[in-house]
């Protein structure tokens, strides 16, 4: 159904060969052959290319696009929406997905299908929407375009569905019998939850925070007619990426491509830890 | 070992799968590819229906690309096939120069390589609601402006050199000017990346007034935008390059030199573009304010190349990262909003 519900069902598989032996089989070493050649003309050497990029230019050029006013606080505004907007994510995605598998409603099929929308809507068709709806003479009162609400509410939208496509699968799963085993023996609401569900729940939850974070320091199409790339304001890092890229400083661009790259690295691995202290806690 | 052979066996098959795209994209002799900025799609194809009337243009096919001009001046630059570049300004050229792509003398003809010509215009609200005649109106308090970022989209160096030209170009200091840009920048509420967004963005309700080019304003106004613009009683010279690469077909020369002729001016002209050339009977210009009278002319046009010294010059000056003028100014505005 989507690219988070297979991420979340390939880890616990993964985990599993990884304890098992090596000696590979002629078919799964063909596997791992197609694999492997696809991930490095894909990811790998696209990757190491940009960080190549990012070095050609020294340490100077490096420090010297990060000390940037202008492109710290492109970065600041980034990431720290990036991090409100995943956080929020974590909560209202749980919660929908959870009332997509354990509430019977009316229009629940309808609403299982629209969720995933923003993922199949082009970002410049869901910023123009969202424009339309947020900008002057809002029908909703809201006029956020252009101002600091734009970012995190551009973000909210294009990042929506991932927690909740990741989480579904895993609560459709979740044995009911078991809730109620623990019901019968005494355990409150919350007890359940916090011991039973979360823990359970906690890998799928992460992975849809990483995904979500993942798109939201990245995004680009969805902003541009919305925030209005105010300097120092709205501007996000793709946008100043962007900039630098229009200027010819290739160099400028891939530091702070870079640098994105890391905090990503840094986001996901943090969250793996949460995910695996969490689940043990339960 | 296997692991090995499996993976050699998958890059190989890559590697035949790429080989057979390559060959494949080779054209036939008279097929000519002509890479340009967007607003081209559709004003250049009455261009080479018209040319293909013409002897030199008899049994051309055309193959073209179309987008953001230094999108597909990099694209030229990565190995794009161009036979005819057109972008919206010099320093797009001057990459493929650069590269060896283009001949150091394209600008030496009787334009000096400009093809199509437009000048920097306001758009604003039905009516004029805000009683914007001019440059100083613009930088007063509550106006509320939209225009391309100068950082991201090359042609929205114009508007902000427009802006300076207004001061410098009417006898004042540099000083002035940036103060002048400081207060420009302050009353600009959105920076959309390119000028066709700075459009939507401005269609949707947001603004009082859009700086824009002449064209981009009529052909959005044949087709139904519903606002009024004004060229301002002094204002900037756009001016849009285009060259022959330098292993084209020597059809394309052919083609440029028909850009220049009355005939292609003039379906360009239909389009907003204002003529580069004399002896363009203009056609009735639908969307214009005037359609019999589409290209008024402004008391005092600058051009890049008198006031700025051209754009190898303002370039450097204005828009480099690190020294350039505008983003000082945009960082001073920024910070103390």
């Amino acid at each position: 159904m989507s690219q988070g519900a297979t991420l979340a069902a390939a880890r616990p598989a993964l985990r599993r060969r990884a304890g098992s032996r090596t000696n590979l089989t002629s078919g799964s070493s063909l596997g791992l052959g197609i694999a492997v050649t696809w991930f490095s003309l894909l990811v790998l050497i696209p990757l190491a290319a940009l960080v190549a990029t990012a070095a050609g230019g020294g340490w100077d050029e490096y420090i010297k696009t990060l000390t940037n006013e202008q492109t710290l606080a492109a970065l600041k505004l980034t990431v720290g929406q990036s991090f409100v907007v995943t956080a929020i994510n974590v909560v209202i995605g749980t919660t929908i997905a959870w009332v997509l598998v354990r509430d019977q409603f009316f229009g629940k099929r309808i609403l299982d299908v629209i969720i995933d929308i923003p993922f199949a809507l082009p970002t410049i068709v869901a910023g123009l929407v969202l424009l339309t709806l947020y900008g002057k003479g809002s029908p909703l009162g809201l006029e956020w375009a252009n101002t600091e609400l734009s970012v995190p509410l551009a973000l909210a939208f294009v990042t929506l569905p991932f927690v909740v496509r990741t989480v579904q699968p895993v609560l459709e799963e979740l044995d009911a019998d078991v809730e109620e085993a623990a019901a019968s023996l005494g355990a409150g609401r919350v007890t359940i939850f916090r011991r039973l569900i979360l823990p359970s729940l906690a890998p799928a939850i992460a992975a849809g925070a990483a995904l979500s974070f993942a798109r939201a320091i990245a995004e680009y199409g969805s902003l541009v007619l919305l925030s209005g790339n105010l300097p120092f304001h709205t501007e996000v890092v793709s946008v100043r990426v962007l900039s630098f890229i229009e200027g010819g400083n290739t160099a400028a661009a891939a530091s702070v491509a870079t640098v994105m790259l890391a905090v990503a690295l840094i986001v996901i691995v943090a969250l793996d830890l949460v995910q695996g202290w969490v689940a043990r806690r339960g | 070992m296997k692991k090995i052979k499996a993976a050699v066996v998958g890059l190989a098959g890559v590697l035949a799968l790429t080989a057979c795209s390559a060959s494949g994209s080779s054209g036939s002799a008279d097929q000519l590819s002509v890479v340009g900025f967007s607003v081209l799609e559709a004003a250049n194809e009455p261009v080479f229906a018209d040319f293909k009337a013409t002897d030199a243009g008899k049994g051309v096919d055309f193959q073209t690309s179309y987008g953001a001009s230094g999108d597909q001046s990099r694209a030229v630059e990565g190995g794009l096939k161009a036979d005819y570049v057109h972008f919206s300004l010099e320093p797009d050229i001057q990459r493929l120069v650069d590269d060896n792509l283009v001949a150091p003398d394209w600008n030496t003809g009787p334009t000096k390589g400009i093809v199509t010509s437009s000048v920097v215009v306001f758009v604003v609200r039905p009516g004029n609601p805000k009683h914007i005649e001019g440059w100083d109106d613009l930088i007063k308090p509550g106006v509320q402006i939209i225009t391309p970022n100068p950082a991201s989209s090359g042609s929205a160096k114009w508007n902000i050199l427009a802006a300076w030209a207004h001061i410098t170009g009417n006898g004042g200091t540099e000083a002035q000017a940036k103060e002048f840009v400081k207060k420009f920048l302050g009353n600009t509420i959105a920076l959309p990346s390119s000028a066709r967004e700075a459009t939507t963005a401005f269609s949707g309700g947001n603004g009082d007034v859009l700086i824009s080019y002449e064209n981009e304003a009529i052909v959005a106004r044949q087709k139904g935008e519903d606002f009024d613009y004004l060229v301002p009683d002094d204002t900037l010279k756009i001016e849009n390059p285009g060259a022959v690469t330098i292993d084209a077909n020597p059809k394309a020369k052919d083609f440029l030199d028909f850009l220049l002729t009355p005939a292609a001016q003039e379906d360009y002209a239909a389009f907003g573009f204002r003529p580069v050339i004399d002896g363009v009977t203009l056609p009735q210009v639908e969307g214009a304010n005037d359609p019999a009278n589409p290209f008024p002319v402004p008391a005092k046009l600058f051009t890049i190349a008198d006031l700025f010294g051209g754009w190898s010059v303002a370039n450097d000056k204005f828009f480099d990262d690190e020294t350039g003028i505008i983003p000082a100014l945009q960082a001073e505005t920024g910070k103390t909003e």
